[in-house]
């Protein structure tokens, strides 16, 4: 067996290389033993096979790594006729067949389930830049054809305008850019959300922040909603904030002809709260595990099954550090003084 | 900064009530707003004053912001602040501070400061024990004061202990020592609360620092004490409640009867009746001097005097016992609790430099607090619940010699003409004659009831005058936790007029500029570098722009969107969710984005 696919239960945090950011994090929290829907990678290795048949000179990513991020269409017109080599060109036989297999076998004997496919870069998720959202994630992939469509359009998305003028800017070289792709059981969501280990507004360490909508949690991560949101205390368990929106519209299963649909949520749920008080205690259980593991605070995306086939129907589709907080260094907040009150009488003398 | 128009009233602004228009007769001419108080900013002091303010009770301001004023300019010198001065308008007291603002005054003062508030704290406990021995002294002194009866001939003692005067004379010595009493009391009210609120501040202010989002309760929760005196009320009630089931007395200790009812037929049950009553009375003194309110209203009564609120909420607690609760404060757990609580956050810190300060801050907290929880049990509802009874019993005495209808009704005078109407009693006594004027005392009586009544009903506004710059004076900060944002709420408030879009707080800072308003995604070319993008959603495809542009604001999403991650990590202000920015900006709009709070406001 080549490692051009591989599964996800096989591989962990120190794999960014083969399987990029997302597919490492994901098979890290398998070997935790948390709840992650099952699924495979199609590695770095087939990725950079494929690129290096497309672009065996080199010439494409030569060109890319001269050009001016300021100049959005100097980058389109750097990129577009890459993108159109990647999507057009067909897989490699080896590739092919691998992911097919793994396709099959990841339902047992039953017809494949609909699958999620998630682009998995190498850069993705550092602890430094987030790449939010910059390249593609397509859900409710529901056959053969399609699979192999998205495979190739999130490879092609390596090269989308955005992530190279965010490598661009931020001076990350072209040669270290690879795509690994997660193909992962899709979660049919009742609700789904994003949680950071610290605010993400004020930093603060000593809380979960968890956001959670209808649906599936394209229509959070795409600001399409404004979701629910609860600020939790890791010290007591309290949730000390909670803001229920008014959620107006949710992503759901295109169950005609595969992908997601957005409508509008039906009047009688909008207000309600998106996610149960038990849920909110569960997901701060999962971040205290998570940041406790990782070591750093994580950007966690969730999702509740509509019908859970057993267990509470939590599953965690991603954790990633997060980055905005980590860059700002700590300056010490407040020393010892040589009397205790001497913090009172510094206090007080300030004008 | 743009123009803003004045969002309070100036105190010459504000006119008489409608039907209250005497109201000034019912305070000292002193607490009477002057022109050039215009040029002050003043607060309505809601948290001591929620209602209009009798006659009598306006003593109360007096003696308080005497004492406060005292303690921090005069006694222990506090660097940044001298003390506050109250003015009363159509029946609200309003506050201003007089902070210090030369820091070479600062410093002066500072140099005394900490050597004075220093010895306090470096001797806390043993003042703090003196203190409660100094307090129950003036209470045990309150309580010892006997209105005079004033019969018909003297004692004979007064003869043959050669006292040499007459039981008239001492209607108004009583009554005056009644009243120094109060003043002395308020003096200790505030001789530990500044420097221990300074303490709890101090800790409060750092572990917010460290953890923006927690919540007031919990930084109390962690200094907190278990076993202090306030919870004591409610435990006795407890007390008495399982000893009402365990005696079989609990049938009668119904909610809805009548305090007088209830006492008589416990008593009609025999032994067990009697013993029931004697606990009763055992925790009643000192424990049921609570209040019903926060002591500075003569209305406000305590338990003892008022047994209605204890009654009520022992039949609640009858019920619970029956049902097999344990109802005593698990203390144990409690304290266990707050060091984990206390001991997690500490460990969230990020660095033991951190830690160390954290230590110290907690530890002078857990010394100072008691203080803050104690006193009140002390002043405001022993002290105080006597002192307003002991003013009642003047109170009764004036209405034997006809002067007032009701007792009560001598709260509608001011202290002054109390004692006024007291020498008016004393002349009588002497004469023999009837006391003169009191048609007129009860006329006036009935006036200033009647005003009461309509200032209730008036809106007092939440300040005064013009907004200050900054306001910092740490005296306001510690016993009203009034702050220059607590003043920018209320001016938003007040100045609802001034159009603003709230959203929610995606991405910190705060910048103006000019709107650019796009609908999609494929207008993004007609953004100019500088501008603020003001959109229904903004997705991720609107990321390279983000390197150009100053602020975003969009209609929906959230915290974790792409769009507002992306934003904090170009360090650049952005709100969102606001539900309705596009509609309400109009691109070329100047806007203030406040990152920090989730709001825009639209300033031309």
């Amino acid at each position: 067996m080549s490692d051009l696919v591989i599964s996800l239960d096989t591989v962990g945090r120190d794999d960014v290389a083969l399987v990029g950011g997302k597919g490492a994090s994901l098979g890290e929290m398998v070997r935790l033993g948390l709840p992650v829907p099952p699924g495979y990678v199609v590695t770095t290795t087939a990725f950079r096979e494929v690129l290096a048949e497309i672009d065996a000179e080199r010439r494409f990513t030569a060109t890319i790594a001269g050009v001016d991020p300021q100049d959005h269409r100097g980058v389109e017109m750097a990129t577009a006729p890459l993108r159109e080599a990647i999507t057009t060109r067909p897989l490699p036989p080896a590739i092919e067949a691998g992911l097919l297999e793994h396709y099959r076998r990841l339902d047992g004997d039953h017809t494949p389930r609909p699958v999620a496919v998630r682009s998995s870069a190498t850069g993705e998720d550092a602890a430094d830049a987030s790449f939010a959202g910059l390249q593609d994630t397509h859900l409710w992939v529901r056959d053969e054809t399609s699979l192999v469509d998205c495979l190739r359009a999130c490879w092609a998305s390596l090269f989308s305008v955005e992530a190279v003028c965010y490598r661009l800017q931020r001076h990350i070289a072209e040669e270290d850019a690879a795509m690994a792709v997660v193909v992962q059981q899709m979660v049919e969501a009742r609700s789904s959300g994003v949680m950071f280990t610290r605010s993400p507004s004020t930093g603060d360490r000593s809380v979960v922040a968890i956001e959670s909508a209808w649906g599936l949690g394209s229509a959070i991560v795409g600001g399409e909603v404004t979701p629910d949101s609860f600020t939790l205390s890791k010290v007591t368990g309290e949730v000390v904030r909670r803001r229920i929106s008014d959620k107006l519209r949710r992503h759901v299963p295109d169950r005609v002809g595969g992908g997601v649909l957005d409508e509008e949520v039906p009047p009688d749920l909008r207000a309600v709260p998106s996610v149960s008080d038990e849920e909110l205690a569960r997901l701060l259980s999962l971040a205290r595990t998570l940041e406790a593991h990782y070591g750093r605070a994580q950007d966690v995306e969730w999702a509740v099954a509509a019908d859970p086939a057993s267990g509470d129907g939590l599953y965690l589709l991603q954790s990633r550090p997060e980055t905005a907080w980590a860059k700002q260094s700590a300056e010490p907040i407040a020393a010892p003084k040589a009397r205790a009150f001497d913090h009172v009488i510094e206090a007080m003398g300030r004008a | 900064m743009s123009e803003h128009r004045a969002p309070f009233p100036l105190p010459s602004e504000i006119a008489d009530a409608p039907g209250a228009e005497q109201w000034a007769s019912m305070y000292a001419p002193f607490s009477r707003f002057q022109p050039e108080d215009d040029a002050k900013f003043w607060f309505y002091n809601a948290t001591h004053y929620p209602e209009p303010v009798p006659a009598f009770d306006g003593l109360s301001a007096e003696v308080a912001y005497s004492a406060i004023g005292a303690n921090t300019a005069r006694i222990f010198v506090f660097p940044a602040t001298l003390g506050i001065e109250y003015r009363i308008v159509n029946g609200r007291v309003y506050l201003a501070a007089n902070p210090v603002t030369d820091p070479a005054e600062i410093g002066r003062r500072l140099e005394i400061f900490q050597r004075r508030a220093g010895y306090y704290y470096e001797h806390w406990d043993r003042l703090y024990a003196e203190w409660k021995q100094r307090m129950q002294a003036v209470i045990d002194e309150l309580e010892a004061i006997e209105v005079p009866e004033l019969g018909e001939f003297d004692e004979e003692e007064v003869v043959t202990s050669g006292r040499g005067f007459a039981t008239n004379h001492l209607v108004r010595e009583r009554y005056h020592r009644v009243i120094d009493l109060y003043s002395i009391v308020w003096n200790h009210h505030i001789e530990f609360v500044m420097l221990a609120f300074g303490a709890y501040v101090v800790f409060s202010e750092f572990v917010t620092a460290a953890f923006p989002e927690i919540p007031e309760q919990t930084v109390a929760r962690m200094v907190a004490g278990i076993d202090v005196i306030m919870y004591r009320p409610d435990e006795e009630l407890k007390r008495l409640a399982r000893l009402a089931v365990e005696l079989g007395v609990d049938d009668l200790l119904t909610d809805d009867s009548e305090p007088t009812t209830v006492f008589a037929q416990v008593a009609e049950r025999g032994d067990a009746g009697t013993a029931w009553l004697a606990e009763w009375e055992k925790s009643s003194i000192p424990w049921f001097h609570v209040s019903t309110g926060d002591g500075m209203y003569h209305h406000h009564r305590s338990w003892r005097d008022d047994p209605r609120v204890p009654l009520a909420g022992l039949s609640r607690y009858v019920e619970r016992v029956r049902a097999g609760e344990d109802l005593r404060r698990p203390t144990e757990r409690l304290k266990e609790e707050r060091e984990e609580v206390a001991n997690r956050y500490r460990a969230l810190l990020s660095s033991d430099q951190e830690r160390a300060a954290f230590d110290q801050m907690l530890g002078l907290c857990r010394t100072t607090f008691p203080y803050i929880e104690e006193h009140k049990f002390f002043c405001e509802h022993w002290f105080v619940t006597q002192f307003f009874a002991k003013i009642r019993e003047f109170g009764k005495l004036l209405v034997r010699f006809g002067v007032l209808e009701d007792a009560e009704d001598v709260f509608q005078l001011q202290h002054h003409e109390v004692e006024q109407q007291l020498a008016n009693v004393m002349l009588a006594w002497a004469a023999g004659s009837a006391p003169v004027g009191t048609d007129a005392v009860k006329a006036l009586v009935a006036e200033r009831k009647a005003m009461l009544e309509v200032l209730a009903t008036w809106p007092a506004p939440p300040a005064l005058g013009p907004v200050p710059e900054a306001l910092n004076d740490p005296a306001v900060k510690l016993l009203w936790g009034i702050t220059s944002d607590t003043i920018r709420t209320w001016v938003e408030a007040a100045d609802s007029s001034s159009a603003q879009v709230q959203g929610l707080a995606a991405s910190p800072g705060v910048v103006e500029g000019v709107a650019r308003v796009l609908m999609s995604v494929n207008e993004i070319d007609q953004i100019e570098g500088g501008e603020i993008l003001v959109c229904p959603v903004t997705s991720p495809s609107w990321g390279p722009v983000f390197g150009k542009i100053k602020a975003a604001v969009s209609d929906s999403g959230g915290m974790m969107s792409h769009a507002a991650i992306v934003a904090r990590e170009y360090g650049m202000p952005a709100v969102v969710g606001t539900g309705s920015a596009t509609r309400r900006i109009k691109t070329g709009d100047r806007l203030r984005v406040d990152g920090d709070r989730g709001l825009v406001v639209i300033l031309s």
